[in-house]
């Protein structure tokens, strides 16, 4: 019991910290799953925490609508930002996005509501585990069913091929739209609990860097099915961690295992259909052996 | 009364008139072919009657609806599905996945009752999958409904795209090209779809270069000439046209000039 204590103190920051980037890996994937490559998602998670943290601090409101606001504001702003954007596709998507995210960051840095650079301070850390795991495992089963539905297959066939997909009868502007807003309600999730962990929150933490970590996460992991950008998100926060040892080297070290990965397992290390091709090679050569 | 009715149509693209004053009336429960040589505007006549593209002038209605400024989308809902030159199938999804996605609009549930899996979702569902699994079988790719659309022959792309295309239910099915680069069995078995489905009371309309086929194929043809209808009428009638000859295979005093 002493040990698992020890090991809670040690590592809890850290196992929060895959949640968050879970549910982030996550609410990219969404994004993605509607073919929307989207750099917009890192300050879609900003926005939540500072809704979040500023509902809590200034007006007190209990937890869970905290979390509500939280999820809600990011998806209020994808809403009126996505509709102009939205038109353009692959690089120019990002472009677009990436645009909004400095925006937003410099925006949140020059207020006076949100602390200008220095950040908010002293927020309660109303986050426990179960937190997480609860808006993880609810996350996740919410998008197992929405790819067994009419809209996922929609916001498939409209990745593969906008133009067919179009003329199957699908509005293909209110899907994306979809696809991104419900996007940054999981992202602004993700911000609310994490401002609620770690006690500060700065204009840092939600800029083009964190945009591009959240899709490392989720192409490394793999986006054929909800399980890659989960691992996608466990392996990328893990991996500096248990480089440790390697001191002066352990990002280098870092960063050629990534680029390892991509040159080798192109469509990411959880591809289902690549599985499937072994297991049943596995399997055939098992039953050829007496 | 015909079902599709062209009216005076034009279109450019900046300074290139691709389409001058073409009226077509297609009628349904019909096989009914537009021919003409390659760069003729077909495809460009496809396009704006599925909304894909705006015409400069002219009107286009379907079943006394008028098509002007209705969305894409929305025009498959009223009836008109089509099957494109360049196949684009959905190719990473399964072919069950590929034709279940042309039942969008015919299964509706709202995002709760998918979220919390009711029996009318699950219901709505089955009814999509079974219907799928039926026009998979008309094509006679239903032993295949799990793999992936990838895994295809060309010919059998070709009729994937056409069990989805059926799969909007329209009363209309636009066909660009269906037999572009199969073999003559294929074209032969693919016609004979055409027919079977034209007896199941879609009404077809459709591109094609291949003269023997479409007029063996079809109920009623009009030719494309530089953007031009040159010829109307039934396949003899067209075939014996002279206008049509000529845009086919040049004048033939132009013939007599040479050594």
């Amino acid at each position: 019991m002493e040990a698992f204590a020890d090991f809670w103190a040690t590592y809890s920051t850290l196992i929060f910290t895959v949640g968050i980037h879970a549910l982030l890996a996550l609410s990219l994937w969404l994004t993605l799953s509607c073919g929307l490559l989207s750099l917009a998602n890192a300050a879609f998670m900003g926005i939540g925490a500072y809704t979040a943290a500023l509902l809590t601090l200034h007006l007190h409101w209990p937890f869970p609508m905290v979390l509500a606001a939280g999820a809600l504001a990011p998806a209020a702003v994808a809403l009126v930002i996505g509709a102009p954007t939205l038109r353009l596709s692959g690089v120019y998507l990002a472009m677009a996005t990436l645009a909004f995210g400095e925006v937003t960051r410099i925006l949140v840095l020059n207020l006076d509501i949100t602390g200008g650079p220095e950040g908010l301070n002293g927020i309660p850390l109303l986050t426990t585990w179960w937190h997480i795991v609860l808006i993880l495992a609810a996350a996740g089963y919410a998008l197992a069913r929405l790819r067994r539905s009419r809209m996922g297959r929609a916001f498939e066939a409209i990745r593969e091929d906008e133009v067919a997909a179009r003329m199957m009868g699908i509005d293909v502007e209110g899907h994306k739209l979809a696809a991104f807003t419900l996007g940054a309600v999981l992202a602004g999730l993700a911000g609310a609990l994490n401002a609620h962990s770690t006690f500060f929150i700065s204009p840092r933490e939600y800029g083009f860097e964190n945009a591009v970590d959240i899709l490392t996460m989720t192409i490394l992991g793999g986006i054929s099915s909800l399980i890659g950008p989960v691992l996608g998100a466990t392996i990328l926060t893990l991996l500096p961690e248990l480089l440790r040892f390697l001191h002066a080297y352990r990002l280098a070290v870092n960063g050629l295992i990534l680029i390892g990965v991509v040159l080798f397992l192109p469509t990411g290390l959880w591809d289902s259909r690549r599985l499937r091709h072994l297991l049943r090679a596995w399997r055939a050569r098992r039953e050829g052996q007496p | 009364m015909s079902m599709l009715s062209i009216r005076g149509i034009g279109k450019h693209f900046g300074g290139l008139q691709v389409l001058h004053d073409v009226s077509i009336e297609v009628p349904g429960g019909a096989i009914f072919a537009l021919i003409g040589p390659n760069g003729a505007g077909k495809t460009t006549v496809f396009n704006l009657v599925t909304g894909l593209l705006r015409p400069s002038a002219g009107a286009i209605s379907f079943q006394g609806q008028e098509l002007a400024g209705i969305a894409p989308h929305k025009i498959t809902r009223l009836g008109i599905a089509r099957t494109f030159q360049n196949i684009r199938i959905f190719p990473d999804m399964t072919l069950l996945q590929n034709v279940m996605v042309g039942r969008h609009h015919l299964t509706n549930y709202s995002g709760l009752a998918a979220l919390f899996a009711t029996p009318s979702f699950r219901e709505v569902e089955r009814r999509s999958r079974e219907r799928a699994l039926e026009l998979l079988s008309w094509v006679k790719l239903d032993h295949k409904a799990e793999s992936t659309a990838d895994n295809l022959s060309y010919g059998e792309q070709r009729k994937l795209e056409f069990a989805r295309a059926l799969a909007t239910e329209p009363k209309l099915l636009l066909l660009d090209e269906p037999v572009a680069g199969m073999n003559p069995s294929e074209k032969a078995v693919l016609m004979e779809e055409i027919r079977n489905i034209r007896d199941r009371g879609y009404g077809v309309f459709l591109i094609e270069h291949d003269m023997r086929f479409v007029m063996n194929l079809c109920d009623r043809v009009a030719v494309l000439n530089f953007g031009r209808i040159i010829a109307e009428g039934a396949p003899d009638e067209i075939r014996n046209s002279p206008e049509v000859i000529e845009a086919y295979l040049g004048r033939g005093d132009e013939a007599e000039v040479l050594p």
